[in-house]
């Protein structure tokens, strides 16, 4: 594992993920791209971009309009040998294939008895804030954690987009990548020699001593930027980016807990049954005699996702609602 | 003995000894079947058991087209496709009694037998959904320049199903070497095809797709293999996809809870009369490439095989309760 040690230079969140899919089809003959668009388009988000020209039409595989066949054809691949990665271009069209992915993929290894397992990675695009609406706008990753036999993965830096991927290759088992629309255009600087990460450990992105914010994807720079604003009040909080939704990585926010004794979690996808209610059931698990206030909670309003700006910037979390919750809750002394 | 005669003879023999083989194919499955109905009437078996009697027919004939390089993926309706493709009746009856010796160690059940050794893709359960796995299997075969051909059964119900047109059009388009085997038994579990397709003609759907298809009568084995091999040639050699359509007939209910409220038993005792097995066995007679001497003794040794097969699941194990979790997740990190 090598997030990477040397110069730095400036990228996106796009081009390290495009960057990691052309180091894993160089690496590796087995691998290729499955999805639509991913090829004479480029990909519908521009991920993709230039990878046909460079692989083929063999490896970068423009598929029809078909959620269910490709994914379960990535499902065969992988069974037949190769390494597929299959992209979906939204997490509301992998509806289309759920059942592929949850009544196959997640199965077939324990099904068999352990004979075959199942080596696919779908990568697809996941979140709001672009008003695209109420199908095309979700955040469902919490509800594919739900499922064991897949693993989730949610990569929020540009070193885990150019990072996880790889290591999601060479796990045995499907491994579902969510990336966040919002985050494809966000620049940042990543040593050139960045390379594969790990993808079973959450990580403390910011220290703080007063409340700890659990949160992945996007919601990671909202909660950072409401660390940022905070700190001017005396208020220091950490901030964990969960990296990884399924295995849930609970130490590390447990071990922050135990040291700052109030937890806010931030999450994109809706409140109810979701993600967030799973952390913080584990925070009543494993922390309650840490806490100092009542877990809070910050996730999108329960509607489907409107196309007015000013009606969606309301239904997700933002930076101006944490701050209040963090702010109040800090003022709790359990 | 002249040459000629000779010659006479040795075709004899050849077309009796592939005769009996396809009989003690049939019998094999027809038996397995026959006792695996007792042993849930016993309550040794379980869950749900979907029986293949009076379609023996269609896995046999169409086994015989296949190499063991290539790869099969089948439907709920798995045991007949199972131990024609070479796994052991012992290891299919101790999986449907959920022990460790089992095919799928008792994980599967009745509906997901796998084998990596034949590799035998399931049993699955979810009425169209090994299609997309088909698909990705022969995609694989053709990337990595294999000559293999991936075999999918299923029913006629799964016509209906999204994923058949899907899979269908991306196996034409790619060209991927895979047989599609329509089991059309004339129900998807009890509702009538006409009463779920517009165009009852499967065949016609293939057109649509520009995918070579032919229907056989599925009630007669020596149809189903001449129709298969000349179908995996045809992908052998190239071709891209075929859909075989096997006309045929469950006789028995669709699982154990079912009591056949949608059709007469004027119909299922009409196709009993094409019974796959005793018309095969009369045509053996007929053309004296069978005696009654050799189908007692086929019978026998039938029947010890399943005897065995049942003593071997009575005497396997259970696996210990602390190994539940395990198989979620591969042991082994690395691929």
């Amino acid at each position: 594992m090598n997030g990477g040690s040397g110069n730095l230079r400036r990228t996106t969140y796009r081009d390290a993920v495009r960057e990691a899919m052309r180091e894993a089809l160089l690496k590796d003959r087995r691998v290729f791209l499955m999805g639509e668009d991913v090829g004479r388009y480029g990909g519908c988000f521009a991920v993709s971009k230039g990878l046909l020209e460079e692989f083929g039409p063999e490896r970068i595989r423009d598929t029809p309009l078909c959620e269910s066949a490709f994914v379960g054809a990535g499902i065969g691949a992988a069974l037949g040998g190769m390494r597929p990665i299959v992209e979906i271009m939204t997490v509301n069209f992998s509806l289309l294939a759920a059942d592929q992915i949850l009544n196959n993929a997640a199965t077939y290894l324990h099904m068999s008895g352990g004979l075959f397992n199942v080596p696919l990675v779908i990568r697809m695009a996941t979140g709001g804030g672009k008003q695209l609406a109420a199908q095309h706008s979700h955040s469902l990753e919490g509800w594919y954690a739900h499922i064991p036999g897949l693993k989730v993965l949610t990569p929020a830096t540009l070193e885990d987009a150019r990072g996880m991927l790889w290591t999601a290759l060479e796990d045995p088992d499907p491994v579902l990548i969510f990336e966040n629309n919002t985050l494809y255009n966000m620049e940042g600087e990543l040593p050139t020699d960045a390379g594969p990460v790990e993808i079973d450990k959450a990580k403390v992105r910011r220290q703080g001593r007063d409340l700890t914010i659990v949160t992945y994807g996007a919601s990671l720079f909202k909660a950072l930027e409401a660390a940022d604003c905070l700190t001017k009040e005396g208020i220091e909080v950490e901030v964990i980016d969960l990296r990884t939704l399924r295995p849930l990585d609970d130490e590390t926010f447990l071990t922050s807990i135990a040291k700052t004794h109030r937890a806010l979690i931030v999450d994109e996808g809706w409140r109810s049954g979701g993600i967030s209610a799973e952390i913080s059931a584990r925070i009543m698990e494993g922390a309650f005699y840490e806490l100092d206030a009542p877990v809070e909670r910050l996730c999108t309003v329960e509607v489907p996702l409107p196309y007015a700006k000013h009606l969606e910037d309301v239904a997700l979390p933002q930076v101006d609602r944490i701050i209040p919750i963090a702010r109040k809750m800090v003022q709790t002394n359990g | 003995m002249t040459a000629q005669s000779a010659t006479r003879q040795k075709r004899a023999k050849i077309e009796r000894d592939h005769g009996l083989h396809l009989l003690r194919q049939m019998l094999r499955i027809r038996r397995l079947e026959e006792k695996s109905a007792e042993l849930y009437s016993a309550t040794k078996i379980r869950g749900f058991l979907h029986l293949y009697i009076g379609e023996e027919a269609v896995a046999v004939g169409v086994m015989e087209a296949l190499t063991p390089e290539d790869a099969i993926v089948a439907t709920y309706r798995e045991h007949g496709h199972a131990l024609a493709r070479g796994m052991s009746a012992g290891a299919i009856i101790a999986e449907m009694y959920g022990k460790q010796e089992g095919c799928c160690r008792g994980r599967g059940g009745s509906m997901h037998l796998f084998d990596d050794k034949t590799r035998f893709y399931g049993g699955n359960a979810i009425v169209g959904g090994g299609l997309p796995i088909a698909v990705g299997l022969a995609l694989a075969d053709k990337m990595q320049n294999k000559n293999i051909v991936t075999c999918c059964f299923f029913g006629d119900g799964a016509v209906a199903e999204g994923e058949f047109h899907e899979s269908m059009n991306l196996a034409a388009l790619w060209q991927l070497p895979i047989l599609f085997v329509c089991e059309n038994n004339l129900y998807a579990m009890g509702t009538a095809l006409e009463l779920s397709e517009s165009v009852t003609d499967l065949i016609r759907k293939a057109a649509g797709y520009d995918v070579e298809a032919r229907a056989v009568d599925g009630m007669n084995v020596l149809e189903v293999e001449a129709a298969a091999k000349k179908a995996a040639a045809a992908i052998r050699s190239g071709k891209g996809p075929y859909f075989l359509e096997c006309r045929t007939y469950r006789f028995r209910a669709h699982s154990m809870f079912d009591p056949e409220l949608y059709r007469t038993k004027e119909e299922v005792e009409t196709w009993k009369r094409r019974d796959p097995i005793s018309t095969f066995i009369e045509k053996l007679k007929r053309q004296d490439l069978l005696t009654d001497g050799d189908l007692e003794q086929l019978e026998r040794e039938v029947s010890m095989e399943i005897k065995e097969a049942v003593a071997f699941a009575e005497a396997c194990t259970c696996e210990p309760v602390e190994d539940l979790t395990r198989f979620v997740y591969s042991e082994r990190r690395k691929v």
